[in-house]
């Protein structure tokens, strides 16, 4: 009954381009999967995205990367194909799926011609509830992975990033690299794979998000048919954080890699949840501080004024945890320094002073403005959808979104940056020569 | 792709496409030229890409950092590209917002100021962008390739250019640069989306039609000479994994060769998209991948056929295996194209190809600043035809077409091997 409504309102005012109640179907089934789609017939494919409540936070130190290895082992072969098999069924339809996996879950993504939806939820469903961890596809996926381990420690951004959450998360789980260590990887065999799967992946907490050309009515009946059946009895409850201690001091770390041209570096704090009041606040004073035109204050002072480096920028993840709020740069090994000191005083600059009225409405024009460019793409519908479930937001969340970005302040922006900015406690990770 | 596209010439010589799509209310803005690093001789290396920077750098009118921050705060996405046959620059708007866009591509097609301050501080800014490339082994390692690849002609160098160039190159260079290439009559506008196609030629016109064309651009570009033997090369670097770079002479895209080239190397590294947004699809049942990936020579592997003006290189890179060397990467790979040149291809592996396009398309026309990209980026080494007429081109090819371009470009004369050797690698036996 709701793809009706759509039709309707599609025909009437082909200008109602952000979701909302009217043409978002929202069904959970008796299993706990909850199902969100919207239709999309401008063009003949479909997306299919979703994720599972199993993620790197389940993982034993000594196997970290469990998890992740997990997601990408689920496709290496099931009950009803092999690898091939797999892989040939998706390819020759110009369909694709993959799983990866996160911190608090285990997420998918796929994509077809709407002719081949059956197809992909037909994989969708074998390599969740069928995998059967070939040994030998095991082996060659392990050294596929410590590949990517070995280029990592070499490359200079994921080596302060990585660097930067050691010094920010002591102690706590979001230290901790989803993919993991060498060490690690190389201790986790077919048998830890097959166990993580059997007792954390089920339907509880399960979203998917079906946006394309196909009607409501229909992707529903495609999840029920798929998935309605899956049970877990084993299935554990979603794992609590603990709490995070802040530093008592800027802290300086550098990981050496030696030959590099180029130096990176990441400075910052532990931000708001995605869920916390002042998120938007803090949101929409992260994009005057590195985000806005070429990169806000921080591009300006770090690239347009200085000239030391090609990007610079600022970020704010903002998930279902207290991530990372940073501003992250590439500079010559000999510049490092003059960097850290200029944003260093940019931040003190953030949290001294309320941003200007100009540059809050700018921000504030540019995040309600760049909303239907978001959505153009059923992927972007998808993902939409999904943060409406993570997050807990209403189905009016993007027809609503103008009023709640207007409403912040300058003192909100001041009050969120002195909530989490202390700019003599500040994380300083830098990876290099 | 069925839809209507408008094509029309001003009397300065820029050329026009516009294509409504009302399905969001966004439209898409591109205006692209024709100059990229092949445009390029040694002392200037780089400076396609430095013009392009400078395009953000200011007018009389939208002085430095306004342009950015205007599009930004009217909700628009903007961004430049560079390559090796042209320049591009895009915004993609709300529907009602997109005169700005219009405008300021108007007004930066001919008023940009180059201040030397600003060459100044962008020098840095462009060495650091160098910089963060070498990171990168395989940066380092299709840097030499093409300059073993082209030795006459300027695909010789890597877009962001040469240091020792981006170190020297001065204020006039680049505005000298940019006063020659950044005419009407070397230029295509492309809009795309929620517009009514008269109102916007008519407001194209108003802004566009009295920027006076340039002289006749004196293209000097060196044709490359038939290569008379393989070429080798190892670049050593940081890091504990290798990789392999196999390269061969490729064929122009608008060479009748080219379409059954797209098709040998779907069959050999899978499919590659024409999309800048909308992303593409594995690769795993591709000939080279299970040879090599399920064969644990490698832990992965990509092929690249870029679409150029003049005949560039089909490279086929692969990660070697932290238990294999190099050469038993060669050895797979060596094997697999003999494979290609022996054996004729299955029509169902061919059909299957065709399928995949299919797919890719209908993800990329998704977005429409991807179909804008689509437009402008075809008609830059061929035309509008060629994009339109793509997938029936590829429907088109025959087993036996496939076979002959295995045969005929596939070979070692034709080739360039590059191997990146970590320098504390201890190869295995």
């Amino acid at each position: 009954m709701k793809g009706k409504s759509v039709l309707r309102a599609q025909l009437s005012d082909p200008h109602s381009s952000l979701p909302g109640p009217d043409d978002i179907t929202r069904e959970v089934l008796e299993n706990g999967i909850t199902i969100l789609t919207r239709p999309n017939f401008n063009s003949p494919s479909v997306v299919v995205s979703g994720y599972l409540a199993a993620g790197g936070l389940f993982d034993p130190d000594d196997k970290l990367g469990l998890s992740d290895f997990t997601a990408s082992a689920l496709m290496r072969g099931t009950a009803k194909r092999d690898f091939q098999g797999i892989y040939d069924a998706l390819e020759s339809a110009g369909a694709s799926l993959s799983f990866s996996g996160a911190t608090h879950t285990t997420s998918f993504s796929g994509k077809a011609l709407s002719e081949d939806l059956a197809l992909l939820m037909e994989l969708l469903a074998e390599s969740l509830l069928e995998p059967v961890f070939p040994g030998r596809q095991i082996a060659r996926l392990k050294a596929q992975m410590l590949t990517g381990l070995a280029l990592r420690a070499q490359d200079t951004r994921a080596m302060a990033s990585l660097l930067f959450d050691q010094i920010v998360y002591k102690d706590h789980p979001y230290s901790r690299p989803e993919d993991g260590f060498p060490e690690t990887v190389e201790g986790i065999h077919r048998d830890d794979i097959a166990a993580f799967h059997q007792q954390y992946y089920g339907p509880k907490g399960m979203v998917i998000a079906i946006v394309g050309a196909v009607s409501p009515e229909d992707a529903v009946q495609w999840v029920r048919a798929a998935l309605g059946g899956w049970k877990n009895p084993e299935q554990p409850l979603p794992l609590a954080l603990p709490p995070l201690t802040s530093l008592a001091e800027t802290e300086t770390q550098k990981f050496d890699i030696p030959g590099k041209s180029q130096a990176d570096l990441v400075v910052g704090v532990a931000g708001p949840a995605r869920s916390a009041d002042d998120f938007i606040a803090a949101s929409v004073g992260n994009s005057v501080l590195g985000q806005f035109g070429m990169m806000g204050r921080i591009g300006d002072v770090v690239r347009e004024q200085a000239g030391l480096a090609y990007y610079a920028y600022s970020s704010l993840s903002g998930g279902m945890g207290p991530g990372p709020w940073s501003v992250s740069a590439g500079v010559s090994p000999e510049n490092v320094e003059q960097a850290v000191e200029l944003i260093q005083s940019e931040v003190a600059r953030f949290v001294s002073e309320p941003v200007s009225a100009e540059e809050l409405s700018d921000s504030q024009a540019n995040f309600t403005g760049r909303l239907p460019l978001a959505l153009e793409s059923n992927a972007g519908v998808a993902g939409a959808l999904l943060n409406l479930e993570r997050y807990n937001l209403e189905l009016d969340y993007y027809r609503n979104y103008a009023d709640r970005i207007n409403r912040i302040t300058q003192q909100d922006v001041l009050a969120a940056a002195q909530h989490y900015f202390d700019p003599d406690k500040l994380a300083v990770a830098v990876a290099g020569p | 792709m069925q839809q209507t596209v408008t094509h029309k010439t001003f009397s300065n010589g820029l050329r026009l496409m516009l294509k409504e799509i009302h399905t969001a209310p966004i439209v898409s803005n591109w205006v692209w030229y024709r100059v990229g690093s092949r445009d390029e001789i040694p002392g200037i290396t780089g400076i396609s890409h430095w013009v392009e920077h400078m395009q953000f750098k200011g007018t009389p009118q939208f002085p430095a950092g306004v342009l950015d921050k205007a599009v930004s705060r009217d909700g628009g996405v903007w961004n430049a590209f560079t390559y090796m046959d042209w320049t591009t620059y895009f915004e993609t708007m709300p529907a009602e917002k997109i005169d700005l866009g219009i405008r300021l591509e108007a007004d930066r097609m001919a008023n940009s100021i180059f201040d030397a301050d600003e060459v100044a501080s962008e020098r840095t800014v462009i060495i650091s962008e160098r910089q963060g490339n070498e990171n990168h082994p395989l940066f380092l390692l299709g840097e030499a390739i093409q300059a073993a690849a082209f030795r006459v002609h300027p695909y010789h160098h890597e877009v962001i250019g040469d240091l020792a160039d981006l170190q020297t190159m001065r204020r006039d260079d680049l505005y000298q640069h940019y006063q020659s290439y950044y005419r009407p009559n070397n230029a295509v506008v492309v809009v795309v989306g929620d517009f009514e196609t008269g109102a916007m030629l008519a407001r194209l016109q108003e802004l566009f039609e009295a920027i006076p064309a340039g002289d006749p651009i004196q293209r000097r570009i060196r044709p490359e000479p038939a290569s008379n033997g393989e070429h080798r090369l190892v670049v050593e670097g940081p890091g504990e994994t290798a990789f392999v770079q196999d390269n061969y002479r490729a064929p122009a895209a608008t060479d009748p060769d080219f379409f059954p080239f797209v098709v040998l190397d779907s069959l050999l590294t899978g499919p590659s998209s024409l999309n800048l947004f909308g992303g593409g699809i594995s690769n795993k049942t591709s000939r080279l991948y299970r040879a090599l990936v399920e064969g644990e020579i490698a832990v992965s592997l990509q092929g690249s056929l870029p679409a150029t003006i003049d005949p560039f290189i089909y490279s086929i890179t692969a990660t070697v295996h932290p238990q294999k060397s190099p050469e038993d990467v060669i050895t797979a790979i060596d094997q697999e194209i003999k494979r290609a040149q022996d054996e004729i291809a299955t029509p169902e592996a061919l059909a299957r190809a065709v399928k995949q396009a299919r797919a890719l398309f209908a993800y990329g026309s998704e977005s429409i600043t991807n179909q804008g990209f689509w437009l402008g980026f075809t008609e830059m080494f061929a035309s509008y035809q060629w994009f339109s007429e793509y997938l029936d081109k590829l429907a088109s090819v025959t087993p036996q077409d496939v076979q002959r371009v295995a045969q005929t470009y596939l070979r070692p004369q034709n080739r360039v091997l590059g191997t990146y050797l970590p320098a504390s690698r201890e190869v295995a036996p």
